[in-house]
């Protein structure tokens, strides 16, 4: 059978995101039982909690998240554009060059090599690498669209296009330090001016790595999947630009009540809310998208995924503008709250959208009828979903509890309890988190089994186009 | 939306347009800051760190303290309460990078400086629960075992002083590796620590 390389190069995707996306959350795992027991990591340095939540974070965003974001934005713009990968010796040095930065993450986050700068604590020579392979995907992605055969561009190359672009500005910007040693650097910007340069770029992170790029990915596979058309062209446009142009904006709302100058923290408040609306633009766009075939609601758990992943979506970006309110946050910054809230976004959106266009995906790609067990399909569904909210409730409730217990004084003008007493109050919590992240990792173990059966199985299906309305 | 099929049709003319679009935010946010007085004049009585405070500072960096430590203390009554005067942006202009912090699974560390005598920071790092029953932070044995790097540090003075203007003096640049040969992490750290907030008392009203 003549192979082609499109798909083959999507295939390595689809596979590295699985696997570190298992990876990536049984450090997570680990860390929140380490938060739960803290001698658990036996005083080995490479074991301890502050040098494995960098790996975390990264191995999460970047390492299942960005193998996710790459895979499907090279499957959507080949197929969108009906034409092959521009550059296809360069694709495989994007996926090779890609899996070495995250191999780099690991051989060197865990030894105490790190910026510090979160989720951009890659030291510098990984940060110049990193450029490299991230120019040569634009290579990739953008040649593919100048050699289209159609002469609009599909919106989910937009998102994707924006991702991409964005990612490159914020990734340098950010990482302009100097270099002491081969490991070692400091940032240009002094104090006050490097918070709000970190928060830009952290903030739009979120913004375009696990929002744009995924905004990308929902735009393909929901309409495919449900087998109905974008449910509003034109919300699409002007979603699409509000979104783009308001997130850069709200970064200072990681600084609230902070030494960053008052002006700049109400800017970013203001622009928090704003968002609110592009966010809701996106959700209310794809979920409308199943209008007038509600029915695969219940009977297509992929279907599931991708809607469910929706409304979290919408439930985060109602909850970040409610949060970037100054009041609300001075209750919220540095507790748990937030922590409830990332993973709402992560695991909930994130996650969720990334698992429901895999199963979409594999069968297409390995050339099968459907994926080996659509009954895994559903138990995956449900497990993962009973993660999330058991992980969320129970951030929600410690972040509000210890809070509040901050906060608390006592009629004489002292605080009414110590710092240790809040943390002793937290450890049931931490214990309910740690079983909602081993829940959603369970989860994609099974996906992971799912799709071993799946590659594995016989009857290959005849080739189906796959070109979304 | 007609014309937005222009648009749609030019990937060139998108590609601008997203790029432009996406730069303001940062354009209007972050650039006058650079040249805010409040933001980028040292408090009088800041001092650059010494040697072995900023070998101290690379080690808090390099193991993430971060993580579950702030620096910065909010203007709230509870947290003058229990951290001290509140944070000012004058205080942080010689920190490259920036340790402000996004999550306090441990207290705030802004003004920690002398509110500790160093024999409790020792038994603290060694085995936190020694000290603090109810603490889940865990504990930093190998500071004790391990040495500074002193070549790193000196190093990263002269960095400091070429690059940022950070205002050393050609004395303490010459003996700055002199100055922390030999001594243990456990000792940086705790230096590090021990200045950390100091321009500006506690309990200042």
């Amino acid at each position: 059978m003549k192979t082609n390389f499109n798909d083959e190069i999507v295939k390595k995707f689809a596979i590295a995101t699985v696997l570190w996306g298992i990876i990536g959350m049984l450090v997570g795992v680990f860390i929140a039982a380490e938060m739960a027991w803290p001698l658990l990591n036996a005083d080995i340095p490479w074991l301890t909690f502050s040098r494995l939540r960098p790996l975390h974070t990264n191995a999460v965003i970047f390492a299942f998240g960005g193998n996710a974001l790459i895979g499907t934005s090279f499957y959507v713009v080949y197929r969108t554009c009906k034409a092959n990968l521009f550059m296809p010796k360069l694709a495989s040095f994007v996926f090779w060059g890609y899996q070495l930065v995250i191999v780099g993450a690991v051989l060197t986050l865990p030894f105490g090599y790190t910026q510090s700068r979160e989720y951009a604590e890659l030291i510098w020579p990984i940060d110049v690498f990193l450029t490299i392979v991230w120019v040569a995907y634009a290579v990739v992605f953008f040649g593919t669209i100048t050699k289209r055969k159609e002469k609009h561009i599909f919106v989910a190359n937009w998102f994707y296009a924006a991702f991409i672009i964005t990612i490159a500005l914020l990734h340098i910007v950010n990482n302009l330090q100097i270099p002491v040693n081969w490991h070692l650097s400091y940032s240009v910007y002094p104090g006050a001016v490097d918070a709000i340069v970190q928060w830009w770029y952290g903030h739009n992170a979120v913004g375009f790595f696990l929002t744009a790029g995924f905004l990308g990915m929902m735009y393909y596979f929901i309409p495919m999947q449900a087998g109905r058309p974008v449910y509003s062209y034109r919300l699409s446009i002007v979603h699409f630009w509000a979104l783009i142009s308001s997130y850069m904006w709200a970064g200072p709302h990681h600084l609230h009540y902070t030494s960053l100058p008052d002006w700049t923290q109400s800017l970013g408040m203001v622009f928090s809310l704003i968002l609110l609306a592009p966010s809701w633009g996106g959700m209310i766009n794809g979920i409308m998208t199943l209008s007038g075939a509600w029915h695969k609601l219940r009977d297509d758990p992929i279907i599931k995924f991708l809607i469910v992943s929706l409304s979290f979506y919408g439930m985060s970006t109602f909850e970040g503008p409610m949060m970037a309110i100054k009041t609300v946050n001075a209750l919220s910054h540095y507790t748990d709250w937030t922590i409830g809230h990332v993973h709402s976004g992560a695991l909930g959106w994130v996650a969720l959208i990334t698992i429901g266009s895999l199963y979409v995906l594999i069968p297409k790609l390995w050339k099968k009828e459907a994926m080996y067990s659509t009954k895994l399909i559903n138990t995956h569904f449900w497990i993962a979903t009973l993660g999330i909210v058991l992980y969320i409730a129970s951030m929600w409730i410690a972040g509000v509890m210890q809070g509040l217990m901050w906060r608390d004084i006592n009629a004489d003008g002292t605080v009414v309890y110590s710092f240790a007493e809040t943390v002793k109050a937290t450890y049931p919590y931490y214990i309910a988190r740690f079983i909602g992240g081993t829940l959603f990792l369970a989860g994609m173990c099974i996906m992971l089994y799912n799709f071993i059966m799946t590659v594995k199985s016989k009857g290959d299906a005849k080739d189906i186009a796959g070109v979304a309305a | 939306m007609s014309k937005h099929a222009k648009i749609e049709k030019n990937i060139g003319l998108m590609g601008i347009l997203i790029a432009l679009v996406v730069s303001m935010g940062g354009l209007v946010e972050i650039v006058p800051l650079m040249f805010q007085t409040s933001v980028i004049e040292a408090h009088p009585n800041l001092k650059p760190y010494t040697a072995l405070q900023l070998a101290g500072r690379d080690i808090y960096i390099s193991e993430g303290c971060y993580n579950c430590h702030s620096q910065q203390i909010r203007p709230f009554v509870d947290e003058t309460l229990r951290y001290g005067h509140y944070s000012q942006a004058n205080e942080f202009v010689y920190d490259h990078p920036f340790q402000w912090g996004s999550k306090r699974t441990g207290p705030d560390l802004h003004r920690v400086g002398g509110k500790y005598t160093d024999e409790w920071h020792e038994y603290h790092l060694m085995d936190p629960r020694s000290v603090v029953p109810e603490s889940n932070m865990p504990g930093y044995p190998w500071f004790a075992e391990k040495l500074v790097d002193a070549e790193q540090t000196a190093a990263g003075m002269k960095v400091q002083a070429k690059w940022f203007g950070v205002p050393y003096t050609q004395e303490q640049l010459d003996s700055a590796q002199a100055d922390v040969d030999g001594k243990t992490q456990l000792e940086a750290v705790i230096a590090y620590l021990q200045v950390l907030g100091t321009a500006i008392p506690r309990s200042y009203k």
